[in-house]
């Protein structure tokens, strides 16, 4: 198993991530000589809220995104205020302290970016940053967020299906697994640079899905949030959302996603596989060896004195994905 | 430990009254103000998650602090520094009941039936209250009447604060998710301060 895991990592790893870092590099040149405007530089520091201490720190820009808001996911739950959802981050990569990646990573660079389907595909595809808000029509959907931390988040993110590019792709028979890579980039990232930032992960950051998983439709890939596109600390320019799972499971920052007939290693797995799974479906009897996971504290307006504990719901509160699993012991594939 | 300096560091009563309202203030004026902005609703995401944390950290490098007291008064022949070690085991151990306490009001939110099955099946948590137990105790007799009465039971008792600082250390350690760095250098901590007084620790064990 070990072994096997193993031989998938390599093939992983082993891809254009340098092509990504030489490109990054030559906008980190244009930067530094001074041939990225001036007004890009503006627009950033005028977005400016004091949130990130330090005034002379950038912000890093948003865009507004258009988007249609289909009836069925706009749902009762209150949102998260924006400011806690988005200062509030598992993010390893940039620090394993929950308010580093929005301090860490508002210099991060999203644009250009390169994200590359493929694998057992018929149909290589690789999306430019402009094609990640063009190629598919994008949608608003508020989805609930459970972390494996026990707490939780209600987010309207905007982005498109993942089956919609996977069908453009064409996976071939064989293809059972879509493998997902964040980019690795130690340069930008300090976790990837220092285990003493990075908390130990054996980066980049992979993770995966089973292909009928990701074909579902509420699997979504998503490229922004509360209107806008997505700020580093939160995964911009591209991250998965599974809505069902355990947060760790929605990846962030996706430069390659790979279809493969073997299941492939997943970061937390790899780390501590008694704790934590491949399906990693939210599961209320199934706790965590070190926590319950029979509640949460749902994560909104109100502060310490808020009663906002609540139970868990199977499958996040997303009974439509229960067919996946069917005849599955779930308490063994946790 | 041997006093190495040759001429010992004089510390005036006034100057151990300063370091002493030094402590208090800190000490109260830092949790004061993070239990306010939870409260209030100014800590950015989850003010259970920043209090269990503070009040953590905060316990556990307390104790470290009443730890290093009195090796630092040998050292330094500062003999009168021994009089803030009182004071902050017992910070220490108001900061361990905050922790406790935002553990059980706000991240439990009083939920009884789980309060008993976390502390019993969850080793992390078994762990923490032990070390808070102990802490309890020595707090408890920690005032000089007590003192006088225990005899020499009391420095048995006392002597259990040096199981206390490696099982939350442990317990820290098995806390986190995968970030080890922290605890282990706590750990290493904890090493040198019951590394200096060996001789003492190898008494007690002989019994
Ligand atoms: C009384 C029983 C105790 C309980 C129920 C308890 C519970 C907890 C919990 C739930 C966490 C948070 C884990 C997380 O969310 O990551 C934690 C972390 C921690 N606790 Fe305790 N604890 C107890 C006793 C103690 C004592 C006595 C000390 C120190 C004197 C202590 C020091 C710490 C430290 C240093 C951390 C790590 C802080 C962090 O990394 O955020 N705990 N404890």
């Amino acid at each position: 198993m070990r072994l096997k895991s193993n031989k998938t990592v390599s093939r992983l790893t082993d891809n254009d991530v340098t092509d990504e870092r030489t490109y990054l590099n030559r906008r980190q040149l244009l930067k530094s000589m001074g041939f990225v405007g001036a007004g890009a530089l503006l627009s950033q520091s005028a977005q400016g809220i004091g949130w990130f201490d330090d005034d002379d720190e950038n912000v890093f820009e948003r865009r507004d995104l258009s988007f249609t808001q289909p009836d069925q996911f706009q749902i009762n739950d209150t949102v998260t205020p924006e400011v806690k959802s988005t200062s509030y981050n598992n993010f390893y990569e940039f620090g394993t302290d929950k308010g580093d990646p929005a301090e860490n990573a508002q210099d991060f660079t999203v644009d250009p970016w390169s994200l590359t389907i493929d694998g057992l595909v018929e149909k290589p595809i690789t999306l430019s940053y402009d094609d990640l808000f063009k190629r598919f029509d994008l949608e608003e959907r508020i989805y609930r967020l459970r972390c494996v931390e026990a707490w939780s988040m209600v987010i309207p993110w905007i982005g498109f299906e993942l089956a919609n590019i996977l069908q453009q792709a064409k996976p071939l028979s064989r293809a059972k697994f879509v493998a997902f890579q964040t980019l690795y980039d130690p340069e930008q990232m300090p976790g990837q640079r220092s285990r003493f930032v990075g908390g130990g992960v054996d980066y980049p950051y992979v993770e995966g899905l089973r292909l009928d998983e990701a074909m579902h439709s509420l699997s979504i890939l998503s490229v922004g949030m509360y209107g806008k596109t997505l700020p580093p600390q939160n995964g911009a320019p591209i991250r998965l959302v599974v809505p069902w799972k355990y947060g760790f499971k929605s990846i962030k920052s996706i430069v390659r996603i790979t279809l493969t007939e073997q299941m492939p290693p997943t970061t937390w797995n790899r780390l501590a596989p008694q704790e934590y799974g491949f399906y990693a479906n939210v599961n209320p009897k199934v706790d965590h060896p070190r926590w319950s996971q029979a509640r949460e504290r749902r994560i909104t307006t109100g502060g310490l004195l808020a009663r906002n504990r609540i139970e868990t719901q199977m499958f996040n509160g997303y009974p439509e994905v229960a067919p996946l699993y069917s005849g599955m012991d779930l308490s063994r594939f946790y | 430990m041997q006093a190495l300096s040759a001429t010992p560091l004089r510390l005036s009563e006034r100057r151990i009254l300063i370091l002493k309202w030094l402590l208090h203030g800190v000490s109260f004026s830092w949790v004061a103000y993070v239990f306010f902005t939870a409260v209030t609703d100014q800590v950015a995401g989850d003010p259970v998650d920043r209090l269990l944390h503070f009040t953590g950290m905060g316990a556990l490098n307390l104790l470290l602090l009443s730890l290093a007291i009195s090796p630092v008064a040998k050292r330094f022949r500062a003999a009168n520094l021994i009089k803030l070690r009182r004071p902050t085991g017992l910070w220490a151990f108001s900061y361990a009941l905050l922790h406790l306490a935002t553990f059980v009001l706000f991240e439990l939110q009083l939920e009884w039936a789980l309060i008993g099955t976390e502390i019993i099946e969850r080793p992390y948590i078994t762990v923490g209250f032990s070390a808070f137990i102990i802490l309890l105790l020595l707090a408890a007799t920690s005032i000089t009447a007590v003192r006088r009465r225990m005899g020499r039971r009391w420095q048995l008792l006392h002597n259990w604060v040096y199981v206390s600082a490696p099982l939350v250390v442990i317990h820290f350690y098995w806390s986190v998710k995968s970030d080890v760095v922290e605890p282990v250098v706590y750990g290493l901590l904890v090493l040198v301060l019951l590394y200096v007084r060996r001789e003492r620790l190898r008494k007690i064990f002989r019994g």
